[in-house]
């Protein structure tokens, strides 16, 4: 009787776990799973999709979404040189000051700087953009059900709209947006951008790569963390097999 | 002062004038502790570990933490990824809170399923139903503090629950948000808090193990220690255990921060709170989620709230109802008044031990699904057969339960599996083999 409770209980727990994933979908197609090279116990970014991803991020994506969290020096972490980030990073204005004239005065941005955002204030950015507002992006693959799996659904879900669903104005549709009506245009377009390695850019590339850097930008210490995952779980291992044979020899004169 | 139960000079010196040596030696080595603890009562001492790592942890976030409104989630940020080892030290404090409620959990369903409340450790459990509710006060009250969508709106939700009480309601809220609605004021209070809490919990710990050391450990048999044949020394016996219980425990607790430090908690709250946009589905965190489904479950067309609809509004009742559900356990030892303690031999008590783990476990799925059907009727049915286990049917299994025979002496079925009774008296630790 106890073992079958048992079973029961554990069956039903597991049911909780899935089927909360899936009521979070709710109406919308669940993203399909994708091989990322950031998922698994030893995963690392890759370093082109990294570079390539920023490259989408700069060109496309940066036109109306911020990454406020980011700073300039964090691109010395995904392969880019000091002076490919200097140069990266004095492309872009910051408004600095007030100066000595109690004035405030644009400079190039430096390595200590956060990434620059494209509009002032929620306000400009909503004006900007039909009234809705880009969603700032650096915890965005953290911030969805899904995470990286729902970003590129998303990015490569835009689809005719069925016959008999009305779209708002200035509205797409897409497959995997709760309510499937998104403000947000296509971003990507077939050879949007020139990858400087060659690399053929295609939606679905495009997709992979600024997913890759936008997961990087939410987890930074990703590889980092599962690096140093590995030698403490070894250790423990190691440590608490060690600790039963303690606790079996303790033991052993009262068996 | 020669006469010294110490060796080392230093010690003996130290002992003479502060006897924290002979308090140590007392409560650790000499304290007997039943030889047929089994693993379920490693939970104890893992639990307080636990609360060890949390305190240490938050008092480290402390330091980087701010707690304004508008800095608040962008400070936690910044503990992520600027603070040197920043983001271990929160990924285990946020999984040290699920790791400390699965641990707790456990430990006190063991109390159950063993009757380990039953005299003359009445008050060693009702202090442990003090520290669950203490526990849950902090870990609500820390979840809004990184001020993401969940932590804005898991605190209106539960804040305005008190507004249900007749007359004093609404300023009750306005008292706890420090202003008109879920504000600085409201974060400024819950952080002073929550940092003060642990501090209360460890009082209550120390006084939850001086009532555990007054009478010792229950054990899974349920009967009482008879003689010193019974019993075993606390170290080295059950502090090598619990050592090992520790490493399999933090096997298991790494695994998830390092691995997968998200698991337990829900995306929406790695978007910054935002008062003007309501998340479509306002979860608490997992461990909540069964007192949330009773919370619910009281709507006004609820067969379960048709009794006492004359009486109060449903969210009331509601609310009363989940305060009730911790509420049932101060009184679980004299609700259950049979003699005997350990399920072992109870064999219908047992059964129903395991269908009130089921029936919370199905609580917790509602707590997690959208109100409405079926979820909402599967909800007050399991909220009823909640009360129902405790109101009804523990007292009446206190009176018709046909309960086994108990051995006479906790040495006997250890040793009946084992070796004959000629090593039965031999509990005196003998050569290595």
């Amino acid at each position: 009787m106890r073992k079958y409770l048992i079973s029961v209980a554990a069956a039903v727990s597991v049911a909780v776990v899935t089927s909360s994933t899936v009521m979070a979908a709710g109406d919308v197609v669940k993203p399909p799973k994708q091989e990322w090279s950031f998922s698994g116990l030893f995963g690392t970014f890759d370093r082109g999709s990294l570079q390539r991803g920023f490259q989408v991020y700069d060109e496309v994506c940066s036109a109306c979404h911020s990454v406020r969290l980011l700073a300039y020096r964090n691109l010395m972490d995904i392969g880019f040189t000091e002076e490919q980030v200097k140069k990266i990073a004095a492309a872009k204005e910051v408004t600095d000051g007030p100066n000595d004239e109690g004035e405030m005065f644009q400079r190039p941005a430096r390595l200590s700087d956060r990434f620059v955002k494209p509009f002032p204030n929620k306000q400009a950015a909503r004006a900007g953009n039909n009234g809705a507002f880009p969603p700032d992006l650096t915890l965005m693959t953290k911030a969805r059900v899904g995470g990286a799996h729902y970003l590129h659904a998303l990015l490569t879900g835009y689809k005719e709209a069925p016959k008999g669903k009305k779209l708002a104005e200035g509205m797409s549709y897409n497959l995997y947006f709760a309510g499937n009506q998104i403000a947000m245009p296509p971003p990507l377009s077939e050879g949007g951008v020139e990858y400087a390695d060659k690399t053929k850019a295609t939606v679905d590339q495009m997709s992979r790569d600024v997913t890759t850097f936008l997961a990087w930008a939410a987890e930074p210490e990703l590889e980092w963390r599962k690096r140093l995952g590995v030698k403490v779980i070894l250790f423990l291992l190691i440590l608490t097999g060690m600790l039963y044979g303690v606790k079996r020899k303790v033991w052993a004169d009262l068996h | 002062m020669s006469d010294s139960k110490f060796k080392n000079p230093i010690v003996a010196w130290i002992d003479y004038r502060l006897p924290v040596f002979s308090f140590m030696e007392h409560e650790l080595h000499e304290y007997p502790t039943p030889k047929n603890l089994n693993y379920w009562w490693n939970f104890g001492s893992l639990a307080g570990i636990i609360l060890v790592i949390m305190i240490v942890t938050g008092i480290v976030l402390a330091m980087h933490y701010t707690a304004h409104t508008a800095f608040a989630f962008d400070s936690v940020e910044r503990i992520m990824r600027d603070v040197n080892y920043g983001w271990l030290i929160r990924y285990i404090h946020m999984n040290g809170a699920s790791a400390f409620f699965i641990v707790v959990y456990i430990h006190i369903f063991r109390g159950m399923y063993f009757g380990s409340y039953k005299s003359p450790r009445e008050i060693l459990w009702i202090l442990g139903v003090v520290i669950l509710l203490t526990m849950m006060a902090t870990a609500f009250l820390g979840y809004v503090l990184p001020w993401g969508q969940m932590s804005f709106w898991g605190a209106t939700v539960i804040t305005n629950l008190f507004s249900a009480i007749p007359i004093v309601g609404d300023s009750i809220v306005t008292l706890l948000w420090g202003g008109f609605s879920v504000d600085n004021p409201t974060l400024n209070r819950f952080f002073s808090l929550h940092y003060l809490m642990p501090f209360v919990l460890v009082g209550i710990v120390v006084l939850h193990i001086v009532a555990l050391h007054q009478h010792g450990s229950n054990n899974p048999i349920g009967i009482d220690t008879k003689s010193p044949q019974d019993t075993i020394p606390f170290h080295p016996y059950y502090t090598v255990k619990d050592m090992f219980g520790l490493g399999v425990f933090l096997i298991l607790f790494f695994g998830f921060v390092f691995f997968a430090p998200n698991f337990f908690g829900e995306p929406d709250n790695y978007i910054e709170a935002n008062p003007l946009v309501t998340p479509p589905h306002i979860v608490p965190e997992w461990y909540f989620l069964p007192f949330y489904a009773i919370l619910r479950s009281f709507t006004a067309d609820a067969v379960i709230y048709l009794p006492i609809s004359w009486l109060m509004s449903a969210k009331l009742a509601g609310v009363l109802a989940m305060f009730a559900s911790i509420m049932v356990l101060f009184i679980l030892p004299w609700l259950d008044h049979s003699p005997v303690r350990s399920a072992r031999f109870r064999p219908l008590y047992k059964q129903f031990f395991w269908l009130l783990i089921i029936d919370c476990i199905i609580l917790g799925i509602c707590g997690a699904k959208p109100a409405g059907a079926p979820w909402t009727y599967i909800a007050q049915a399991a909220t009823a057969y909640y009360f129902l286990h405790f109101i009804v049917i523990i007292p009446l299994l206190g009176f018709f339960e046909k309960t086994k025979p108990l051995p006479t002496s906790i040495s006997e079925p250890v040793l009946k599996g084992g070796g004959g009774s000629s090593s039965a008296a031999n509990a005196k630790p003998m050569e290595e083999a």
